[in-house]
């Protein structure tokens, strides 16, 4: 039987038909975590379909398990969903840490499981249906319903009594731009009459949707400022801390980065080439003040918490920095860098959180002296912290080299000033890592580190990490493995962009330019060259 | 059947069902449960319902002199009608047990109410609508002060009959001018008149006075100021009917005067009803902020949705209608739901007010938060609840009519609504059950209720999920309003007003 075509249909309603199975079991002994365990994996198993029967062949642009019925007659709205390239892994990497998530809290939560584990599956849901949806309405709602369940963890299992304030504040941050984003996409429709994304994609190449240029220059702002809250780029991230702060780990590795930044190289860039193109020089100086605002920050924090969520800040701005580039390279290290910010920061967060359940603070001077009692837990904090920093053979290395290459070739009228800051600032980087390290793990033993005997990790924690620092490995090493389908996606968009300029200042210029280069090579070029420093140091 | 009696079914057997209830009641004797009654009421009502649902057969009819249009348009809104007459009932039927002695009177006043709303969206005679509205009225005023015991109640029902006279006086006023200025008062040849008359001034006048009567009943803001006191005094139930049945009818009323009645005099009152839209949303969000009481912060945000549906009424004809009717009907079974949990809660004694009363809910009454939760969500207008659909549909309507700065007030005051409806929802999810003993958990919902609960949160994810059915029934409503939507609709896009 053939499942291609309605593949992305299961994966997103796989885990809302397990939701509400698990809203009307009753919340008793463990039912509702091996529910959310075996819904979260069936769903992975779901997502593994994709990478395995995706056509690499197919031309840049085009979306592969598409599904497109009618939904609504009038206003035009149809069930359409598809990946490309830029989404799949996207997808996976969603499905992977779902599982996770659940294993992380396996202890942590342990009153109203019933309504953790419900949220817990419709935030899964929103956000998969975010990733695959590729009609404006949909994705619209999808975008708007993953507010809900995330709010609704934040503020009913947040650490401190200022959970419902973070929640508002998360939720309000998120509401507001999305109302404004929402009057943009009604304008879209006014004008063009569709809400299908390929066909506005389309007309937005062809530069048919208005001959405004004020108007559209307002509506991809609305679209930017949407998706840049969610990142979040700099100044927007006023929410971030807080909500990381109270959030429960599995909710935290989700908060932040992918869905924002998607929605950018997707929506922003394939709807609104030449504005995107326009305001490039502006997102990549906040790119650049992210990284080295966020790393500034992350190295004063004494609550390990909010370091780490200074230090996504960082993490996200680098990805700002390479997409914006609107280099080959830049995008595809963009992209990249979004999956490693996804599997890094999540690794990052749930050892935060297994520090907490054993010692009950996330403040950093209570802490110290661990490496002896738990030796595990060391081992893959430093990984996670190796990779995140961007150690060559991890995976943060490609995807840095990739934005910070693409930064420096791009042809966007900017400083660069910018660019090189934003590189040095890979040493702050390492320094707020290491120091924090340092300050754990090593050292005389701390207040609560004397007082507290903890466990090493369980077997459930190992099942919970390891997929994780596997894939630190596998994509430092094995990068053309998902750069291929990167690369196509990454190409389209910058030749999208770069063509929309190119056809208003200089139609003739855009003939003589050559096409874009592959990057795949590239970075397995750079792999071989990782490999070859690491043998010389 | 003759066609009068055709045209006015619904109408007949919802009194027809009053007047047996009236009798039936002293038949009763003293101490006995008024039920019965109830049940004969939701009968009457499903029958009604049903007896609209036939109309829909007939395309146009007409009756009594003309007087009276059986249209698309009327039977859209007297199935809406019935339908939150029906919710109501169900929640209310075991309301009144063992506390008032008039509960027989209550189920008879809901359905003369009833007869009066769906009157006023049939009639397409302005003195008939004047009829229909005083009839829906004068039983709201009564139900509004049904609780003789408490001083609020009391005091919610003058209030509402005092200014609410004052407003049908205006109706009536500018029913009385535009006669002057067009010498008809029935809506399709005041449209004719408005052609030829010699007094445009006459006109404008009758049209502006009208649209405060109507601005009155809807609570549109600056006409407001009733809403939060009565709504705050008013038994639940009754709130839960008199902010979404009277209000759908006088929308309809006000989609008929100005699209088939006043369409030449568009210009003039689409700046007036910007003004009166714009002014509701802030007016009702910005109060509904400061509110600590639930009903009361209810009340504002009532205002607010009115605000909301009058962006409908700037946009072209074909769309605008549409929205409207599709708004009413998903602001319906959103507000009536939650004010039916409200009513749950809270019992004939209204235990739980404030917001700090609603703490701990989903501890204590899971099933009642989920779909507190569910009808709060839709206000806010969360995708995937017929508060998202209703919302994106008008605001779609109004930015193709090149509505811009109107839609993003809306949309902007949507963030802002959030704010206090998450307040709620955070009360009833987050806090600690401790902190008060106001509800208790031990109580159970009945079987109407229970049934009134799922009507209303079926209905809300339905309109939000596959709206097709009722879109389609709203569509045909608006080209039944809008006789000649030949005109401006789809090909001017790219006109900007």
């Amino acid at each position: 039987m053939n499942i291609d075509h309605n593949i992305l249909t299961i994966i997103t309603f796989v885990p809302l038909a397990g939701a509400i199975v698990l809203a009307l079991l009753p919340d008793r002994d463990r039912i509702q975590q091996w529910g959310a365990l075996a819904v979260t994996l069936l769903t992975f198993l779901c997502t593994l379909h994709l990478p395995f029967h995706f056509d690499y062949g197919v031309a840049a642009g085009t979306f592969q398990f598409q599904q497109n019925s009618s939904w609504i007659t009038s206003p035009a709205i149809r069930y359409h969903v598809g990946v490309d390239g830029l989404s799949m892994w996207l997808v996976v990497l969603t499905g992977l840490l779902a599982p996770l998530g659940v294993l992380i809290s396996w202890r942590v939560i342990d009153n109203r499981r019933r309504l953790f584990y419900v949220l817990f599956l419709l935030q899964q849901v929103a956000m998969l249906g975010i990733f695959v949806s590729l009609d404006l309405f949909l994705y619209y709602a999808f975008w708007e319903l993953s507010l809900v369940p995330m709010a609704l963890l934040i503020a009913t299992f947040g650490r401190t009594e200022n959970r419902r304030r973070a929640a508002i504040k998360f939720f309000l941050y998120a509401f507001i731009p999305s109302a404004i984003l929402l009057v943009a996409m009604l304008w879209l429709y006014a004008r063009t009459g569709t809400f299908d994304y390929p066909q506005l994609a389309q007309m937005a190449a062809a530069h048919s949707i208005s001959s405004n240029s004020a108007a559209l220059w307002l509506a991809s702002l609305a679209f930017l400022a949407a998706f840049a809250v969610k990142v979040p780029v700099f100044p927007l991230h006023g929410w971030l801390s807080d909500s990381i702060s109270e959030a429960p780990t599995a909710a935290v590795m989700v908060i932040a980065g992918k869905l924002g930044l998607y929605s950018i190289l997707r929506f922003s860039f394939g709807l609104f080439p030449a504005q995107s193109h326009r305001i490039a020089p502006l997102m990549l100086a906040l790119g650049a003040i992210g990284i080295v605002y966020g790393a500034l920050l992350a190295l004063v924090q004494k609550d390990l918490k909010r370091l780490a969520a200074y230090g996504t800040l960082g993490h996200v701005s680098v990805v700002i920095l390479g997409i914006f580039a609107f280099t080959v390279s830049g995008i595809d290290g963009g992209i990249y860098q979004t999956l490693n910010e996804g599997i890094g920061g999540s690794a990052l967060f749930m050892l935060l959180g297994l520090l907490y359940e054993r010692y009950r603070t996330y403040d950093m001077r209570e802490y110290g002296g661990l490496a002896a009692r738990l030796p595990w837990i060391v081992t893959m904090f430093v990984l996670t912290a190796l990779s995140v920093v961007g150690l060559p053979m991890l995976n943060g290395f490609v995807g840095e080299f990739l934005v910070f290459s693409g930064a420096m070739q791009s042809t966007i009228a900017h400083h660069i000033g910018w660019t090189v800051l934003a590189t040095s600032s890979v040493i702050l980087t390492a320094s707020y890592m290491l120091w924090m390290i340092q300050r754990v793990f090593y050292g005389d033993l701390g207040r609560r580190t004397e007082t507290i005997a903890a466990p090493d990790l369980t077997a459930r924690e190992h099942l919970a990490l390891w997929p994780l620092v596997i894939l630190f490995l596998l994509m430092g090493i094995a990068s053309p493995v998902w750069l291929r389908a990167i690369d196509t996606a990454g190409a389209h968009i910058a030749a999208t962009v770069n063509r929309s300029q190119s056809v208003t200042m200089d139609f003739e210029a855009s003939r003589a330019s050559k096409p874009v280069s592959s990057s795949s090579e590239t970075a397995l070029n750079m792999t071989n060259q990782s490999a070859s420093t690491k043998g010389a140091r | 059947m003759s066609p009068n009696v055709l045209a006015l079914l619904p109408e007949i057997i919802l009194t027809l069902t009053g007047v047996l209830i009236m009798l039936a009641e002293p038949l009763l004797s003293a101490g006995s449960s008024r039920k019965p009654l109830g049940w004969l009421a939701i009968l009457g009502t499903v029958a009604a319902g049903l007896a609209s649902w036939y109309q829909l057969g007939f395309g146009t009819l007409h009756a009594y002199f003309g007087t009276i249009q059986v249209d698309t348009f009327s039977v859209f809104f007297h199935l809406l009608i019935s339908a939150i007459v029906l919710v109501t009932l169900l929640s209310s039927v075991d309301y009144f047990e063992g506390h008032a002695t008039h509960a027989g009177e209550y189920f008879a006043l809901v359905l003369f109410g009833a007869v009066g709303m769906m009157l006023m969206t049939c009639s397409v005679e302005l003195l008939m609508v004047f009829v229909g509205l005083e009839i829906s009225s004068i039983s709201t005023y009564i139900m509004a002060g049904f609780r003789k015991g408490q001083a609020s109640a009391t005091e919610a029902s003058i209030k509402y009959f005092l200014l609410g006279s004052f407003a049908t006086a205006f109706f009536l006023y500018g029913i009385a001018l535009a006669f002057g200025a067009t010498g008809s008062t029935r809506i399709d040849s005041i449209s004719m008149g408005l052609a030829t008359t010699a007094t445009p001034t006459l006109a404008i006048l009758a049209l502006a006075l009208i649209i405060i009567g109507i601005g009155f009943k809807v609570s549109a803001a600056p006409f407001h100021v009733w809403t939060p006191d009565v709504y705050q005094g008013a038994p639940a139930p009754v709130v839960g009917l008199m902010s979404t049945a009277p209000k759908a009818a006088a929308f309809a009323v006000l989609l008929r005067i100005l699209f088939s009645g006043f369409p030449s005099y568009e210009p003039r009152w689409a700046g007036l009803i910007w003004i009166i839209a714009a002014l509701s949303m802030f007016v009702g969000n910005l109060g509904a902020l400061m509110q600590r009481d639930v009903k009361r912060m209810l009340a504002y945000s009532s205002i607010a949705h009115a605000g909301y549906l009058l962006v409908a009424y700037t946009a072209f004809p074909a769309d605008g209608i549409a929205s409207a009717c599709f708004y009413t009907a998903a602001y319906a079974a959103m507000n009536v739901g939650a004010f039916t949990v409200i009513t749950q809660i809270g019992g004939y004694n209204e235990r739980a007010r404030t917001i700090d009363d609603y703490a701990g809910l989903a501890l204590k009454r899971p099933v009642l938060a989920a779909a507190l939760g569910l009808f709060l969500l839709s206000l806010i207008g969360i995708p995937f609840t017929g508060g998202f659909f209703g919302k994106f549909y008008v605001f779609s309507a109004a930015l193709h009519s090149g509505r811009v700065w109107l839609a993003v007030i809306g949309l902007l005051n949507s963030g802002i609504a959030c704010f206090y409806y998450l307040r709620l929802l955070a009360a009833i999810y987050t806090r600690p059950t401790t902190e008060n003993d106001r509800i208790s958990a031990a109580a159970r919902v009945s079987i109407p209720a229970a049934a009134a609960l799922a009507i209303t949160a079926a209905a809300t994810l339905w309109l939000g999920i596959a709206p097709n059915g009722v879109l389609g029934l709203a569509q045909q409503s608006a080209d039944s309003v809008h006789t000649n939507p030949a005109q401006p609709a789809q090909d001017t896009t790219n006109a900007s007003r």
